[in-house]
């Protein structure tokens, strides 16, 4: 909505909108709309449908935004962007997608009938598609376009109708919007186009303004086949703009291409644009072949538009009809009246189902806003309430009236089932056969494809970087995580061992608390580097140890300034001057820098490693080299799971691979073994012994280790015993009927045999379930799901008795890491049995309901990765930083008794630890911020060493500077385990409401300080933010903020734990699931991701999903009988086995390819991820919905549209 | 009847019974005049070979403050079938068993030759034997391995039926499980943690499964042997107990310098008790505990694990300065008492050159009868051969052991019983012959024993309960009975009944009559019981000085100067050693230990026992001296050098080579027949181990009052002990003073 108003700026559109946005916000939300920044141009979004009127409104914004976005920085991006998403029509897209594949926009007509059934995607894409294509057809490449104008910001209306949304009630905002105009909410239906389209081509917008109409109808299409329409439509909407299409055109472009023509056409236009874009889908972008498909949609869609712009209401009501399909009579009749024609069932189905209620209910408000202003349309939506919205379009056939009742009546269904946002999902269901209903909504929606797309921008980055990155620049911000490049270490620590939320810090304190960006690093000391890349060196300084500053104890590094002809230094970060020590000195040469500067590690790179001393090792005494010792819980669960025989002999062939440095060598790990039930047995597994001998202790109130020698050995010297020993352990206890466990005094006692040998080392602890056995850390089940959403819920979260957190702080003072393996069938309080692992710098894992046959493979790459992993042993983390900021806050794995020191028992290279920094001074723009991240460990030779990390990033006095080297996917991971850190001591509603506050406020200051001057209803994001909002709606959505019905008490806790220690790549994937469409695998490059929803699914394909710890096989209903036999083998979708958890080897291209990318990916992640096959409409596709995170989601997540347009009313609310 | 001499000695050897005196005075009054109290040594399973055990039970009193064993003292009316308790002359019928009694058919406990008769219980569930070995493996390896060849053998001495089980010791403690196949299995406890008897069960896993109850399973009928995995019947685990002695190593935990290797006997003991307490409570069973050093951590802790603070000394205990005695020994006392109440008993070996803690452990035996035995090294004769005598068989094959006893005396309304002194311990049994006066164990009228051998004696005292006025009537007989209730080893539970009776004699009267039924060496011994009793429980001087108050007899010089009372030159774990055998041993082998006899072998007769005084070390003498726990020959000066110039090999001095054997002949008999097997010590004039000889001969010629070394024959003696001349005259003197 905002969007849509925003589009005052461009007089034109703007004015629409904003009259949308105003009226129906009005009451609450002024234009603000408007404010959607310039890059976004808005979303039309909302518009785009509406749009079409809007459009013009939305082609303002995309023009605005391009202005705008300029200042931003995003400009180019903008547009980029705009086009996208313009083209896209967001919304429509995903439905497109499916209306695409579906073709069905037959379906559309049948819409009605079920906008909330919309769900159906299926059904839904094709009318969307159909209406897409009508629009803009290329739901995915559009998309694709979009997505390179991210920048921008992407506006979005939808954001907008979010606004309107705010109430969540969405309802009235919706209502509203409806009520207030056809236009509206063909405002919103266009605005997702537009919106995207905007984003990047705010001139398209522009153009597209003008036929806001016909726009709207795209926006349908969207719906319906929302990318490929959208750009289409967008174009079409474009079309009238002849600016969109550029934006378009980065991606869409042959489609925009079409489409402009189109859309030049008029209504007509957009269909074409339409046809085109289904043929993308379908074939490639171009129309063709789909076209036909499409084509059919799109003349509907054309129809609609064409229509509709007459009667972009028409095509609205068209959408919402069918929301009403119910509503159809109703709708029909509104829409009939506005765009009977169209009836299109196809169209409106399309609408409703892509739109759902909350875009439906959104745009409208928007639209209607936008449109008629706030007057009436909006007013009445806004009592309507989500129901009175749907009524009201009926009412209002027309634009104003026609919307609301239209959406009210879809909506109404569908809100039925989701209250607010949900409905706009619904609508989804939408797409399969309700499609048409959908349509509707849609409308009203922004489109889906015209706000920023996370996929646009990774791809853009992978695409953009081809040079190796040097990290001697500073402030130069690395490459996503998501792409491939090599690092050049000239100076500064590599992106893969430290990237920052922003490298360029503001001066001063104050700056930095009014942009509210986090200033933040995420340092993984140990990660890996790939094998191209030269791993740090080690420096032996000595007896003396390493060089140091004499006053802050500062690393000798890069930073440190020789003088005096090289007999002193100056420390970078506290100017101490100290002396160099007589071997350590060299001459300077005339620029000043020491001769071999470039012949020392710790003078020219970024990273190295120091040789400790043996001042650095507790008492001051050399470390032993560590021990691991296995705890194995043979209670009746865990024999009978089949765990401890998968254990027991893994263990045989894993003891090979302990960890050494050098590979010739053999490992200095020693190990012991423990099995427990009520009571522990351990191990005699001495060399000299002919059998292993049982140690039995029961005294689990008071434990202590009953034997030294011949617990802990050498695998080597001790293979018979340990072999025979592992194959006795399973036999022993096959028949035991034990069923009690204990847990504090396990980990106790692999601490005290540590203690006893005097080493660091692992523990491997494998446990089934509540430790309620009589003993110390005895828990009791405490999981009440009553509590979930209380104030109360925070307990869930903390460990149930103080004993582990004691326990913990002894096993860090020892350097015992605990790593534990979870096989629980019931609640088993992860959340606090992790405490343990979470503050030793272990890991937990988690094999709910674990069946030998089907999760082996998964716990058992997880346990030889875990076992075979390069670790460092009881160490000391410090950051040390220049004068003017200070690192206040750590998040990770480990354990803190001071404020400065990270105490890891065990830190391994998938660990990473989060550091906040604070001003406490000003910092120069001439000498920067430094910051020196030192790791003192013992490598598993039993060797101590220090790790240096160092990093020195700009400072800036401009804002403006600051917003445009920031990290977005690191700023997300430091929000991400802020708020899950949070989750201990808030309700969880607070967390959200503080994410959300702290997000808008960093996006209004944006806006406020270096966006161009624009309508308040425009949403303008920096470029390199974009994202924020998705990823943000991402994290909130995310199980541990916002937990749906099904998810554990455990799970939650165990993703938080789990997340604590996350890299930015995983918690990026984590968050933003990777979705791969697997149609066409050719070559050695993936295909093209596709964005995290329903929409985007093809019923005809099938998609790999990965969230870095699921991965999820997706076929379509309707899936080729090619693909299905080059998958699996077998040409009937009914003959797949779901339950299976590897793919058949099969002996062609495909196949192989398919194996090479799945195993690709488990060697990306730190953690096996087992596939799961969902067979689409089957019961496990509730699962993989949970992973379309752009989608609305049962438990009340917000949809991305919905979430923008809110976001957008909160920057408003900042803003004004 | 004959003298008194044969008298007591046809008593003894028919019922195990001496008197101190064998006419009773008819009042308090004059019973108390007589000091040595109306008191017994009482032997309750002296061996009887004549008497076989009577397949049926006893006929008992039917009042039930009574209960009296129907015996050869009481009146039997043959036509009535009625016969009168002689202790509370309840008139009882004959039980149906026993209608076809007559005057000629009478049962053999009516028989006067029957005055001590054994029953055999057939009732009853039959429980083995149990024996528990309790390990120390911080020992020298030496050591240990003698040990363990000592334990593997034993196996083969064990009824095949009996339970057997380990646990294993040093700084922590180990219960072996002995069922389990493949792997060898033990529970692990650590040694310095003080567990309540149920929480070793539980972590045993030996409660009973109530929690299963809940679950639904029905509860598995209980098999004593099943359900203790911990002690299986010997023949089953035979081969792996013995693998798992053989594999038995010394404690793996490092000892640093300086320090003594942590040994947990507290716990380990604790956990072997709590062990039988849940698995086989009143059954009989034996904890062997076999240790090489004290406790050094954890309850019961004797010494720290620091070197350089030597083990409490006497000097110390008296200067209060053993800080963890009085610590440890209430927990063993305590421990003692539990293990008593469920009558198991616990024997201690300990073997080190050091102490091991015996002044704190021994009421585990003393309380539960079980034995001490003390050597220097497993790996000596002296340990094995008594370890091996542990298991010696009787005449019919059966163990020289019984297990679980209790025995009750019944008296005769004119007596009290005070009480009991011996490896017993008080059942609390109040009843109309209890005396309040108690002499000591008292207070009760039942003891329980353990376990007892043949040669195990106690001390029973009695108080005359008659008022002077009312004098008991001429003739009248005053009763007891010892009514022993015993698990034998055979696993039978028997009754044995000794019921003796004495005359009244008026002590104004009669009173030659009554010294003349003195029984000197009874009443020695008894005194001497009395006297380690009191040591026991008092500061020394103190007894020492109530003991000159006593009767006067050499036999108490020697008595005085005896390790039961005078603990200069001895350990306190010595000192409790012997006190420990000084209180169970029979009146014969009392005697020996306090007044050692000596034998002299020369050229001119047959050897003949000679004066325990320095005038008897002479040199062309062998002298033999057996003081229980030593068995010392030493050569006289002439002798050992003749010795050392061969002449034994000599065929013309055939005699002096038997000369020199004779003396080993005759220990080699006593030796066949001692438990524990004594010290035993082959020395010769000025050899170092004289002193054993030295230290106990009368001191007559010390080098104050020698004048020339060669004036007198014998040996002078280092000592600043007075010698009996010195005693004596003092004692007269003292008596005169204090009757004036």
């Amino acid at each position: 909505m905002n969007v849509n108003q925003q589009t005052p700026m461009a007089s034109p559109y703007g004015q629409p909108q904003p009259g949308y946005g105003q009226p129906g916000y009005g009451a609450g939300y002024p234009a603000p709309y408007a404010p959607y920044n310039n890059p976004a141009s808005v979303y039309q979004p909302g518009a785009p449908p509406q749009g079409c009127s809007p459009y013009a409104s939305f082609p303002s914004k995309a023009v605005a935004a391009n202005p705008v976005s300029d200042l931003s920085s995003p400009l180019d991006l903008g547009p980029l962007r705009g086009p996208p998403t313009s083209v896209p029509a967001p919304v429509s897209a995903a439905p497109q997608a499916y209306s695409h594949y579906g073709q069905g926009e037959m379906q559309n007509g049948p819409p009605p009938g079920s906008q909330a059934p919309p769900r159906p995607a299926v059904s839904q894409p094709y009318n969307q598609g159909a209406v897409n294509l009508s629009g803009p057809p290329q739901p995915y490449p559009q998309q694709y376009g979009a997505p390179p104008p991210m920048q921008q910001v992407t506006n979005q209306m939808t954001g907008m109708q979010i606004s309107t949304g705010p109430p969540t009630a969405a309802g009235p905002g919706y209502a509203p919007p409806h009520s207030s105009q056809p236009p509206t909410s063909a405002a919103y239906s266009i605005a997702p186009h537009p919106a995207y389209t905007q984003g990047p081509p705010p001139a398209s917008m522009a153009p597209s303004q003008p036929p806001p109409p016909r726009d709207p109808a795209p926006p349908q299409p969207y719906y319906g086949g929302p990318p490929p329409p959208q750009h289409p439509a967008s174009s079409a909407s474009a079309a009238p703009l002849p600016p969109p299409p550029s934006s378009h055109q980065s991606f869409p472009p042959t489609s925009y291409p079409g489409p402009q023509a189109p859309l030049p056409a008029g209504p007509q236009a957009p269909l074409p644009p339409g046809p085109q874009a289904q043929p993308p889908y379908a074939q490639g972008p171009p129309p063709p072949g789909s076209q036909p498909h499409y084509a059919p949609a799109p003349p509907h869609a054309h129809g609609s538009y064409p229509a509709a712009r007459g009667p972009p209401p028409p095509s609205q009501p068209g959408p919402y009809p069918p929301a009403g399909p119910p509503p159809t009579s109703a709708p029909p009749g509104h829409y009939q009246g506005t765009m009977p024609p169209q009836p299109p069932a196809g169209q409106p189905a399309t609408y409703h189902s892509g739109p759902p209620p909350p875009r439906a209910q959104m745009p409208p408000s928007s639209m209607a806003q936008t449109n008629h202003l706030p007057p009436g349309p909006q007013g009445p939506p806004g009592p309507l309430g989500p129901p009175g919205p749907l009524q009201q379009p009926p009412p209002q056939p027309g634009m104003q009236g026609g919307y609301p009742p239209q959406q009210n009546g879809a909506f109404g269904q569908v809100r039925g089932p989701q209250p607010g946002y949900p409905g706009p999902y619904p609508g989804q269901q939408n797409y399969g056969p309700q499609a048409p209903a959908p349509a509707a909504q849609a409308q009203k929606r922004l489109d889906p494809d015209a706000i920023p797309s996370p996929i646009q921008v990774i791809e853009d980055d992978r695409v953009k970087t081809t040079e190796p990155f040097t990290t001697g620049v500073r402030g130069q911000a690395p490459p996503l995580v998501t792409s491939n490049f090599h690092v050049k270490d000239q100076g500064n620590a590599s992106p893969r061992f430290v990237r920052c939320t922003a490298y360029n810090m503001p001066c001063t304190a104050d700056m930095a608390k009014q942009s509210q960006v986090p200033l933040a690093a995420v340092i993984k000391p140990l990660a890996t580097l790939p094998p191209d890349e030269t791993p740090p060196y080690l420096v032996d300084h000595g007896e003396a140890g390493p060089i140091r500053c004499n006053r802050c104890k500062a690393y000798m590094c890069p930073y440190m300034q020789f003088i005096e002809g090289g007999r002193r230094f100056q420390c970078g970060f506290c100017s101490c001057v100290s002396d160099v020590p007589p071997h350590y000195f060299q001459h300077l040469d005339h620029t000043g820098k020491r001769v071999d500067c470039y012949d020392r590690p710790e003078l020219s790179l970024g990273s190295y490693e120091f040789l400790a001393t043996v001042d650095y090792c507790k008492n001051n005494k050399l470390p032993q080299p560590p021990a691991f010792i296995f705890l194995i819980d043979v209670s009746y669960n865990a024999v009978k799971s089949g765990m401890v025989n998968i254990v027991c002999q893994e263990l045989k062939t894993l003891l090979d691979h302990l960890p050494r440095e050098n590979p010739e060598m053999d490992s200095v790990v020693r190990v012991g073994f423990v099995t427990y039930n009520k009571v522990l047995h351990f191990y005699n597994v001495k060399a000299s012994l002919a059998q292993p001998q049982m140690l039995v202790v029961s005294d689990v109130a008071d434990m202590f280790v009953p034997l030294l020698d011949g617990f802990l050995v050498n695998v080597k010297e001790s293979r018979m015993v340990i072999d025979s020993l592992l194959d006795q352990i399973p036999e022993m206890f096959a028949d035991t009927r034990e069923t009690e466990t204990v847990f504090g005094p396990v980990i106790q006692a692999g601490l005290e045999a540590l203690k006893a040998a005097d080493c660091a080392g692992k523990l491997f602890v494998f446990h089934t379930s509540l430790p309620i056995a009589e003993a110390p850390g005895k828990l009791k089940n405490r999981e009440d799901k009553k509590l979930i959403g209380t104030d109360k819920e925070k307990s869930l979260f903390q460990p149930q008795v103080g004993f582990y957190s004691t326990l913990a702080k002894d096993c860090v003072a020892q350097g015992c890491c605990v790593d534990l393996f979870l096989f629980p069938n019931q609640y088993v309080d992860v959340a606090t049995l992790g405490v343990v692992p979470v503050s030793t710098g272990g890991s937990v894992y988690k094999y709910t309901y674990f069946q030998a046959q089907s999760d082996r493979e998964r716990f058992l790459n997880d346990l030889r990765r875990n076992v075979e992993k390069p670790m460092g042993f009881d160490a000391v983390l410090r950051v040390r930083t220049s004068t003017g900021i200070r690192a206040t806050d750590f998040f990770g794995s480990f354990f803190m008794s001071n404020t400065t020191d990270v105490e890891l028992a065990g830190l391994d290279c998938d660990k990473t630890v989060t550091v906040e920094f604070r001003h406490d001074d000003k910092l120069s723009e001439e000498t920067g911020a430094l910051m020196q991240c030192a790791v003192l460990y013992t490598s598993c030779s039993g060797q101590r060493r220090l790790r240096v990390h160092n990093m020195a990033v700009n400072c800036c006095s401009q804002l403006a500077d600051l917003y445009r080297n920031c990290e977005t996917d690191t700023i997300i991971n430091f929000f991400s385990k802020y708020a899950f850190r949070s989750v201990l001591t808030s309700p969880t509603k607070t967390v959200r409401e503080g994410l959300v506050n702290q997000c808008a406020a960093i996006l209004a200051c944006y806006r406020k300080n270096c966006a161009s001057p624009s309508s308040a209803g425009q949403l303008i994001l920096p470029e390199c933010m974009k994202l924020l909002p998705v990823y943000l709606n991402c994290v909130l959505k995310s199980d541990v903020l916002l937990p749906a019905a099904d998810v554990s008490l455990d799970d939650r806790a165990y993703l938080r734990q789990l997340l604590s220690g996350m890299d930015v790549s995983e918690s990026h994937v984590f968050f933003y699931p990777r979705l791969l469409p697997l149609m066409k695998l050719e070559g050695d490059s993936l295909p093209l991701a596709v964005r995290d929803s329903e929409e985007r699914l093809s019923k005809g394909g099938a998609y790999l999903l990965e969230t870095g710890l699921h991965l999820f096989l997706w076929v379509g209903a309707n899936a080729q009988q090619e693909l299905l036999l080059n998958i699996f083998g077998t040409p009937s979708f009914g003959q797949i086995d779901p339950n299976l958890t590897s793919l058949p080897v099969l002996d062609n291209p495909f196949s192989k390819r398919l194996r090479e990318i799945v195993d690709a990916f488990r060697a990306q992640r730190s953690r096996y991820m087992k596939l799961i096959v969902v067979k689409q409409e089957d019961k496990a596709e509730l699962i993989f919905r949970h992973f379309l995170v752009e989608d609305k989601n049962a438990s009340g997540g917000a949809s991305y549209v919905d979430f923008l347009c809110h976001m957008h009313k909160e920057i408003r609310q900042l803003l004004s | 009847m004959t003298t008194y001499q044969e008298f007591i000695q046809q008593n003894e050897d028919r019922d195990g019974v001496r008197f101190s005196w064998n006419l009773w005075p008819s009042s308090r009054l004059e019973a108390t005049r007589l000091v040595v109290p109306v008191s017994c040594l009482f032997t309750p399973l002296k061996e009887r070979p004549d008497l076989p055990p009577v397949q049926y039970e006893p006929v008992m009193c039917g009042r039930a403050n009574c209960k009296a064993v129907l015996n050869p003292l009481c009146q039997v009316d043959f036509r009535a079938k009625i016969w009168a308790c002689n202790f509370c002359f309840q008139r009882n019928p004959f039980p149906p068993s026993y209608a076809g009694i007559s005057d000629v058919n009478q049962p053999a406990e009516l028989m006067p030759q029957f005055s001590t008769i054994e029953y055999v219980v057939q009732r009853g569930p039959v429980a083995p034997l149990i024996f528990l070995y309790v390990v120390d493996t911080c020992l020298e390896e030496e050591d240990l391995q003698a040990l363990r060849e000592s334990l593997q053998m034993s196996l083969s001495l064990l009824p095949p039926n009996a339970l057997v089980g380990l646990i294993t010791f040093g700084r922590m403690v180990q219960v072996h499980e002995l069922s389990c196949e493949g792997i060898a299995k033990s529970y692990v406890f650590r040694g310095t943690k003080e567990l309540s008897s149920k929480q070793i069960q539980e972590m045993l896993g030996l409660m009973k499964p109530a929690v299963s109850g809940q679950q639904g399973r029905p509860a598995a009928p209980q098999d004593p042997s099943a359900t203790c995995r911990f002690l299986q019947p010997v023949h089953r685990v035979d081969m792996n107990l013995t693998d798992l002695l053989g594999e038995l190593q010394r404690d793996p935990w490092p000892v640093p310098q300086g320090k003594r290797p942590l040994r947990s006997t507290g716990v380990a003991l604790s956990v072997a008790v709590g062990l039988l307490e849940g698995a086989f409570p009143n059954t009989g069973a034996r904890v062997m505990l076999f240790t090489g050093g004290p406790p050094t951590q954890g309850p019961g802790m004797v010494v720290g694990d620091e070197l350089k603070t030597p083990i409490r000394s006497w000097h110390d205990i008296q200067k209060d300065n053993a800080r963890h005695l009085k610590k440890s020994s209430k927990y063993y006392d305590t421990l003692a008492n539990r293990t008593a109440v469920n009558g198991h008993s616990i024997d201690i070996y300990a073997c080190a050159l050091d102490q091991t803690g015996l002044l704190e452990m021994k009421c585990l035996s003393n309380l539960t009868g079980g034995h001490i035995v003390m050597g220097d090294s497993f790996n000596t004769s002296l340990f094995k051969q008594t370890f091996q005598r542990v298991f010696s068989k009787d005449y019919s094959g059966e163990f020289r052991m019984a297990f679980g006893g209790t025995m009750e005396v019944k008296t005769s309304r004119e007596l009290k019983v005070c009480g009991a002194i011996g490896p017993c311990v008080s059942l609390g049994a109040k009843g109309p012959s209890v005396s309040e006066n108690e002499m000591g164990v008292g207070g009760t009228s039942q003891w329980k024993v353990c376990s007892l051998n043949p040669s195990t004696t106690l001390a029973m005292f009695f108080e005359v309960v008659s008022q002077h006025n009312a004098p008991v009537p001429q003739g009248g007989r005053g009763a007891i009975q010892f009514v022993t209730q015993y698990q034998h080893s055979s696993t039978q539970r028997r009754i044995r009944v000794t019921t003796v009776a004495r005359n009244w004699a008026d002590a104004q009267s009669q009173i030659q009559h009554i010294e003349s039924s003195f029984d000197q060496e009874a009443s020695a011994v008894i005194m001497a019981r009395l006297g380690v009793f009191r040591a026991e429980s008092e500061e020394g001087p103190d007894v020492l000085r109530w003991l000159d108050r006593q009767l006067i007899r050499l036999f108490m010089f020697h008595l005085r100067r005896s390790p039961f009372l005078q603990v200069f030159n001895n350990s306190p774990d010595e000192s409790s050693y012997y006190r420990h055998h000084f209180v169970r041993q029979d009146l014969t082998q009392s005697l020996i230990m306090v007044q050692p006899m000596l034998y002299s072998y020369s050229f001119h007769g047959p050897p003949e026992p000679v004066l325990l005084d320095s005038s008897s070390i002479l040199p062309d003498r062998i002298l033999l001296m057996d003081t229980f726990f030593q068995l010392v020959i030493y050569h006289g000066e002439t002798i050992a050098q003749w010795r050392k110039a061969g002449y034994q090999e000599m065929a013309e001095y055939e005699n002096f080579k038997q000369l020199l054997q004779a003396p080993l002949d005759d220990a080699q008999e006593i030796l066949q027949t001692r438990f524990p097997m004594p010290r035993y010590v082959d020395t010769e004039h000025g050899g170092s181990q004289a002193r054993f000889l030295l230290s106990k001969v009368n001191p007559s010629q010390t080098h104050n009052n020698s004048n020339g070394w060669t004036q007198e024959p014998g040996a002078p003696i280092l000592t600043d002990d007075v010698s009996l001349q010195v005693f004596m005259d003092h004692l007269k003197k003292l008596a005169v003073s204090s009757s004036t």
